[in-house]
C-alpha cells in the first residue's frame, strides 16, 4: 500500500506540474487541482498508513487507531483548494473573456512604449 | 476580558467585513464609514496590544481554551504586536485614500474585501501554529486575489491569474512542508515544534531537513525573494496602486515568517538545520537587491518602477535577516518598519501621478498640482533609496553595521551601497522625466491640458489622497525623530527573538504567569 499511495502522490504531483508549464488557462487549473489532490494525499499520509482503524482513542481497551490530525488537516486543505480553484476559475474566465486570449503569460508587446503615452 | 483582546484583531474585521457584504450592499457611504471605524478601532486595539507587549512578556490565547500543543494558540510577543500595529496603522492611510480617490467606487465589495485581508494579515502575524499560518496565508491570499482584480481590464485580469497561479502553487508547496514536518515531529504547534525538534537524533533528521528548506522556500515566495519574484512586479505594477501600497504588507509577512520560524523552532543552535539556510539565503538576497535597483533603473512604467522599488527593499531587509543575528535583526526590523511605510508612500504617489498623467515615464505637459506631487515624489524615492534625511538612511545604516563582521561583509557593502546608487539614479530619471522635462514641452492650448488621459478628475481636486500620502510621510519623519526609541524596541525584539525559551514556556504552559 505504501507503494502505491507513494506513487500516486508522485505520479499526480509530476502530472500536475508538467500541466502547470503548459502556460494556458485551462491546463494550469487543471494542473492546479492534481496537485491539490497529491498534497491531500499526501496530508493524509503524514499520519501513517493505517487501514480499518477508528480515528478514536479508546480509553477501556488497547486498540489501534488512526492519528485523526492529519484528516482534520486534509479536510481544512481540501475545503481552501475547492474556493482557490473556483476563484482561479473566474479569474482565469475574466481574463480569457476580456483578451480572448487563453495562455497564462503576460503579453510583451503591450509592455512597449507603442501604446498611447 | 482583557485577555479576549488579543482576537480582537481577527474578529473585528472578520465581522466587519460581512456585515458590510449582507447589510451595506448598496450603502456606499455606510461602507466607508464602517471601514474606516473599523481601521481607527484596529489602530486602537493594536497599539494597546503592543502596549502589553512592550515590557517583554509572552501573551498566549487559547482558542476554545485548549492547552497549546492540542489546541490552536494566538501568540503575542513584541515581534507580532510591532507587525500588527504597522499592518494597522498603514491600513488607515491606504483605506483613507482609496475613498478620496475613488478607487472603491471603480468595482464592487472594496471595503469587504480590504477589512477580509487585514484580518488574514493580523492572523498571520499573531499566530502559534504552523498550520494555522497556511490558512491565515490563505485567508489574506484569497482577499488579495479579490483586491488585484478590482475594477477589472484586461492587463489586470492577466496579471491576476499569473498572481493567483503562483500563489496557488505556493499554497501546495507549504502544504507539503508542513506535512513532512508534521510526519516528522508530530505537532504543528511552533512551540512545541521548537522542542521537538531539537529532541530528534541526528540521525533521523533527512526529513526534517527537507522540511526546512521547503518552507523557507514558501516564505522566500511570499517575501519575493530573487528566483522566486517573477510573480511580484506584473502583479503590483497591474493591481489598483492603493491595494499596492496595502500589498507592500504582504511581502514583509513573508520576511515576517522566516524570521519567526529560523529563529524559533529552526534556531541558530539547531543542530540538524544549522547552516542549511545562511549559506544561500544571503546570495539569494544580495541578488534580489540588484535585481530590484536594475529594475527600478529601467523600468518604463511607474507601477513598475514602484514593484521594483519594493523589490529591492526587500532584498535589503532579507540581507539582514539572512545573517540570523542579534544585531542585524533588530536592524532588519527597524529597516522593515521603514520599508513597508516607504514602499506604500511611492505607490500612492504613484498613483498620484497615474490619475494625472497616465502610467508611463515619459515627459507630459505640467498637471494639475505638480508642486506638492514632485515634492511627495522626492520625499518618497528619497525615502525608498536610502538617502538622508528619512529613516531609510538610519535603516540601511543599521544593515550596514551589523553587517560589519560577517564573512561576506565586502560584498554586502558593495551590493548594498551599489544598490542605492544604481536606485536613486533610476529615481532621478523617473522624476526628472515626469516633473521636468514636462515644462520644456510647447505647450498646446489650454483646453487640453486639463484633459487627463486616464481616469477622470473631479472638479474640485479631492483632499484626502495627499492626506493619506502626509499621513504616510508623517510615519517616515517620527521613524527618524524617534529613531532611538524605535531602535531600542527592535532591538527589544531581537533579543526577545534570540532567546526563545520564554515563548516557548508561556505557549506550553510550563511556567506560570
Amino acid at each position: 500500500m505504501e507503494l502505491l499511495v507513494a506513487s500516486a502522490v508522485g505520479i499526480l504531483t509530476a502530472a500536475g506540474i508538467y500541466l502547470i508549464l503548459r502556460r494556458r488557462s485551462f491546463p494550469v487549473i487543471l494542473g492546479l487541482s492534481l496537485l491539490t489532490y497529491a498534497v491531500n494525499v499526501f496530508l493524509f499520509a503524514t499520519g501513517r498508513l493505517v487501514t480499518g482503524a477508528p480515528p478514536i482513542l479508546n480509553k477501556y481497551e488497547e486498540v489501534a487507531y488512526t492519528d485523526p490530525l492529519p484528516q482534520a488537516l486534509v479536510l481544512t486543505a481540501i475545503v481552501i483548494s475547492f474556493g482557490m480553484t473556483a476563484v482561479v476559475v473566474m479569474i482565469a474566465l475574466g481574463a480569457y473573456l476580456s483578451s480572448r486570449d487563453d495562455g497564462t503569460a503576460m503579453p510583451v508587446e503591450a509592455d512597449g512604449a507603442e501604446e498611447d503615452a | 476580558m482583557m485577555e479576549h483582546l488579543l482576537i480582537a484583531p481577527v474578529v473585528l474585521p472578520a465581522l466587519v467585513a460581512p456585515f458590510i457584504i449582507m447589510v451595506l450592499r448598496h450603502h456606499l457611504d455606510l461602507q466607508r464609514i464602517f471601514s474606516l471605524a473599523s481601521a481607527v478601532l484596529l489602530a486602537g486595539i493594536t497599539l494597546a496590544l503592543a502596549a502589553k507587549a512592550a515590557d517583554g512578556s509572552v501573551h498566549v490565547y487559547e482558542l476554545g481554551d485548549w492547552p497549546a500543543p492540542f489546541g490552536i494558540v494566538l501568540v503575542l510577543d513584541r515581534l507580532s504586536a510591532m507587525m500588527i500595529v504597522l499592518t494597522s496603522l498603514l491600513a488607515l492611510p491606504v483605506l483613507l485614500y482609496a475613498i478620496g480617490s475613488g478607487w472603491d467606487t471603480r468595482g464592487s465589495n472594496f471595503h469587504a474585501l480590504f477589512q477580509f485581508q487585514l484580518m488574514g494579515i493580523m492572523g498571520a502575524f499573531l499566530t502559534g501554529d504552523a498550520f494555522n499560518l497556511f490558512v491565515f496565508f490563505e485567508v489574506l491570499l484569497i482577499a488579495s486575489y479579490g483586491l488585484m482584480i478590482h475594477s477589472g481590464g484586461t492587463r489586470r485580469f492577466q496579471a491576476g491569474v499569473q498572481y493567483v497561479v503562483f500563489n496557488l502553487l505556493g499554497s501546495t508547496l507549504f502544504l507539503f512542508a508542513l506535512g513532512t514536518l508534521y510526519s516528522v515531529t508530530g505537532t504543528l504547534n511552533m512551540a512545541d515544534l521548537a522542542v521537538k525538534v531539537s529532541q530528534i537524533p541526528a540521525e533521523d533528521t533527512a526529513l526534517l531537513r527537507v522540511g526546512a528548506v521547503m518552507l523557507l522556500l514558501v516564505f522566500a515566495i511570499k517575501a519575493s525573494l530573487l528566483p522566486l519574484h517573477f510573480w511580484l512586479p506584473s502583479a503590483y505594477a497591474n493591481a489598483p496602486m492603493p491595494v499596492a501600497a496595502l500589498f507592500a504588507i504582504m511581502t514583509k509577512v513573508g520576511a515576517y515568517s522566516i524570521l519567526r520560524i529560523y529563529t524559533l523552532v529552526f534556531g541558530p543552535e539547531v543542530e540538524a538545520t544549522a547552516g542549511l539556510t545562511e549559506s544561500w539565503l544571503l546570495p539569494a538576497a544580495l541578488l534580489t537587491l540588484g535585481a530590484g535597483a536594475i529594475g527600478v533603473l529601467g523600468s518604463k512604467k511607474l507601477g513598475r518602477l514602484a514593484a521594483f522599488g519594493a523589490i529591492a527593499s526587500m532584498g535589503t531587509l532579507l540581507i539582514a535577516i539572512s545573517l540570523f543575528t542579534q544585531t542585524a535583526a533588530a536592524a532588519a526590523l527597524y529597516y522593515l518598519v521603514h520599508s513597508t511605510l516607504a514602499a506604500a508612500l511611492l505607490f500612492l504617489v504613484a498613483d498620484l501621478v497615474m490619475e494625472r498623467q497616465g502610467q508611463w515615464i515619459l515627459p507630459q505637459l505640467p498637471m494639475p498640482q505638480t508642486g506638492l506631487i514632485s515634492a511627495l515624489f522626492f520625499a518618497a524615492a528619497i525615502a525608498l533609496a536610502g538617502m538622508p534625511p528619512l529613516s531609510g538612511f538610519l535603516g540601511k545604516l543599521l544593515v550596514l553595521d551589523a553587517t560589519r563582521g560577517a564573512a561576506l561583509a565586502p560584498w554586502i557593502w558593495g551590493v548594498i551601497l551599489l544598490g542605492s546608487l544604481v536606485t536613486i539614479i533610476g529615481m532621478a530619471r523617473a522624476g526628472s522625466l515626469l516633473f521636468w522635462k514636462g515644462h520644456g514641452l510647447p505647450a498646446e492650448d489650454p483646453g487640453t491640458i486639463e484633459e487627463p488621459p486616464v481616469g477622470t478628475l473631479p472638479a474640485r481636486p479631492a483632499q484626502l489622497p495627499f492626506v493619506a500620502c502626509f499621513g504616510l510621510l508623517g510615519g517616515l519623519v517620527a521613524l527618524t525623530v524617534f529613531a532611538g526609541p524605535a531602535t531600542r524596541y527592535a532591538e527589544a525584539t531581537a533579543a526577545q527573538l534570540y532567546a526563545p525559551s520564554a515563548y516557548i514556556d508561556t505557549v506550553l504552559g510550563r511556567t506560570e504567569e
